[in-house]
């Protein structure tokens, strides 16, 4: 392992929230190195602080102290504007929900990012093209999402977390809305889509999702309790140093 | 984000919700239409009243005695005298440079008595240069001759309403006509002038200044109208004119008015009333504006999740801003091209229909509309807007 492969470093992370006069710390003190290419699983309680975790990871939060370095760039204090360019080029984001625009097709929905970067429509088109047979969407370009079965949308908003092709692949519980069958169908997926060299980081409840990642993170009250890999990580790291 | 891609998708959430699209547009099609058609009646009747004004011809300059002022009393026991404008002023203008004509003129309401008949009419001492000052024309016979001084001979020229009320379809020529003790032969008829703000221009008699003097027993003119060549400065010539009479007068005891200047005040009158017209049709405009804003609110409320789902996939806050933005000045420049394109089809309609009622739309109307809806557009958006562009995408995400 070498600096390089490190995606992302996370050094004394903590975010705190204020509600009414309480305080609320959703992370405390979080460290945690990603290497690229990686498959994690986190998981905890509710109100653990996995999502606020995710959330930082992805930079729809910032963290209140601490330094997050991705892919060997300082992250922690950019603005907006940045950071919503380093979230278009490096980051995918699958939610639970699905968040399909309602009114867009499913074609219209994967070349979102790309309309929103600003590529020009003749590569936009022949990228959507790609990534709807690649998915196994091609009949489905022209449906809406209200027409598409839950495994489907999912496979749309997957479809369009990866058109972008990002480094780094956060999902929030996305088989939380599905049934067992298209859950394990997802799950596959975005597995494969690992095997490619996508670091996949999944925040989920489930118990046997959780065990299919080859590291686990497990959160409580806002702090990781336990790292299956960290052991393994320091321990390489040492190898390789010695 | 690229601009084509902007519009297609404020179009593309304006399509999701027909029928609120349409109502919202139809709220500033309604604000332009009236706009539209009021201000159309307003330029129309603006040129209507100028047409009126001008069908006597633009390079024409009155003078009047007396001159408006305000001073100190004059000092007590003398009175103090205007000079009276008179025959020779009225010549002597006619000699300057630039100056192609002038008429003394001096009018009173009079019985005329011809062919057994009597009837009332105006009656105005000229000479023969009125012809040229008013730009009309002599159907029948000739006008009034140009007299040598003091020697105008007793003649009149009758308008053509005025003939036919005497002498229906008889020839006037050489009839005799009985004003007031004076005796006056008919030598011309003039052709149908119409009529200029309600007064009728051809129930009117014309006779020489001099004799008009006599029959009104004035000494002085109530006007000299000078006609002066097309082309030249009107102030230029004013200048002239007054330089002479103040020499002539030893004051300056007239008043000189151009009808450019007489236009002009009227034109900026008329231009406020067609503005305070438009003003009105403005007030539904604003209507228009504020159910922008209302759609617009609802709208950035009802997408929360849109907005922080496209700043997950990487929005800039400007880019969001210029996409409510765009939304909201499609929705008002599409309602604003409707309200045009009925305004004029109204304004059309009404021109067919009251064929009298003077309609009048200009382009810079139509373009000036078109870009005050894109403006009202803009400024419903901003605040719709600008409150998508500040959300916390986390909470955004998570609304429901």
């Amino acid at each position: 392992m070498t600096e390089a492969d490190t995606l992302i470093r996370l050094a004394h992370i903590g975010r705190t929230f204020y509600l009414g006069d309480a305080q609320v710390h959703a992370l405390r003190d979080i460290n945690l190195n990603i290497q690229q290419g990686e498959y994690i699983a986190v998981m905890g309680p509710s109100g653990s602080g996995k999502s606020t975790l995710l959330n930082v990871l992805g930079l729809l939060d910032r963290a209140d102290a601490g330094v997050y370095h991705l892919a060997g760039r300082d992250v922690t204090t950019l603005a907006a504007d940045e950071q919503a360019r380093v979230r278009s080029e490096h980051v995918g984001f699958i939610f639970q929900s699905f968040h399909l625009v309602p009114r867009l097709t499913a074609a219209a929905n994967i070349e979102l990012p790309l309309m929103l970067a600003g590529i020009n429509p003749d590569e936009r088109a022949q990228r959507v093209k790609q990534v709807l047979h690649d998915y196994g969407l091609d009949a489905r370009a022209e449906h809406r999402p209200n027409e598409l079965s839950g495994g489907q949308r999912q496979r749309v908003a997957i479809a369009r977390a990866t058109v972008m092709q990002p480094t780094l692949l956060l999902a929030d519980e996305p088989t939380g809305n599905l049934d067992k069958v298209t859950g394990e169908e997802v799950v596959a997926l975005l597995e494969a889509l690992n095997g490619q060299g996508v670091t996949l980081i999944v925040v989920t409840h489930d118990q046997s999702l959780g065990a299919r990642a080859r590291r686990q993170i497990k959160m409580d009250d806002g702090a990781i309790v336990s790292d299956t890999a960290a052991s393994v990580i320091v321990g390489a790291t040492r190898d390789e140093s010695t | 984000m690229l601009i084509r891609d902007a519009i297609r998708f404020a179009i593309q959430a304006m399509s999701a919700h027909r029928l609120r699209s349409l109502l919202t547009m139809l709220g500033i099609a309604v604000g332009i239409w009236s706009v539209i058609l009021l201000t159309s009646i307003g330029e129309g009747m603006h040129r209507y009243v100028l047409a009126e004004f001008t069908q006597f011809g633009t390079n024409v300059i009155a003078i009047a005695p007396g001159k408006v002022k305000t001073g100190g009393q004059a000092p007590a026991g003398i009175p103090s005298t205007a000079r009276l404008l008179t025959m020779e002023d009225a010549i002597a203008l006619k000699q300057l440079p630039n100056v192609t004509g002038a008429t003394p003129t001096v009018w009173g309401n009079s019985e005329l008595a011809a062919n057994g008949r009597l009837r009332r009419s105006t009656v105005y001492g000229v000479d023969a240069d009125f012809t040229r000052v008013f730009s009309s024309s002599v159907r029948i016979g000739s006008f009034l001759p140009a007299a040598n001084m003091g020697d105008s001979r007793a003649m009149i020229v009758l308008g053509s309403k005025l003939r036919d009320e005497l002498f229906g379809q008889q020839n006037p020529l050489g009839a005799r006509v009985k004003i007031g003790g004076l005796h006056f032969r008919v030598i011309g008829v003039m052709a149908p002038k119409g009529q200029f703000l309600g007064i009728d221009l051809d129930d009117t008699a014309f006779i020489p200044t001099e004799r008009a003097l006599e029959l009104y027993n004035r000494e002085g003119l109530m006007e000299i109208h000078v006609i002066y060549q097309e082309g030249v400065a009107s102030a230029s010539v004013a200048k002239v004119v007054k330089s002479l009479l103040k020499l002539r007068h030893g004051a300056e005891d007239f008043t000189v008015t151009t009808q450019e200047d007489m236009l002009n005040t009227l034109s900026n009158i008329l231009n406020i009333l067609t503005m305070a017209v438009g003003a009105l049709g403005g007030i539904s405009l604003l209507v228009g504006g504020v159910g922008i804003v209302t759609i617009m609110t609802i709208a950035v409320s009802e997408r929360t999740n849109e907005i922080g789902l496209m700043m997950a996939l990487g929005a800039q806050r400007a880019t969001v801003l210029f996409l409510f933005l765009g939304e909201s000045v499609a929705l008002a420049s599409l309602g604003g091209l409707c309200g045009l394109l009925f305004g004029i089809v109204t304004a059309q309609l009404l021109q067919f229909l009251l064929p009298a009622l003077p309609v009048h739309t200009p382009w810079s109307f139509a373009i000036g509309s078109l870009l005050i809806s894109m403006m009202i557009g803009l400024l419903a958006g901003v605040i719709p807007a600008r409150s998508a562009s500040m959300l916390d995408p986390i909470n955004a995400l998570r609304a429901e």
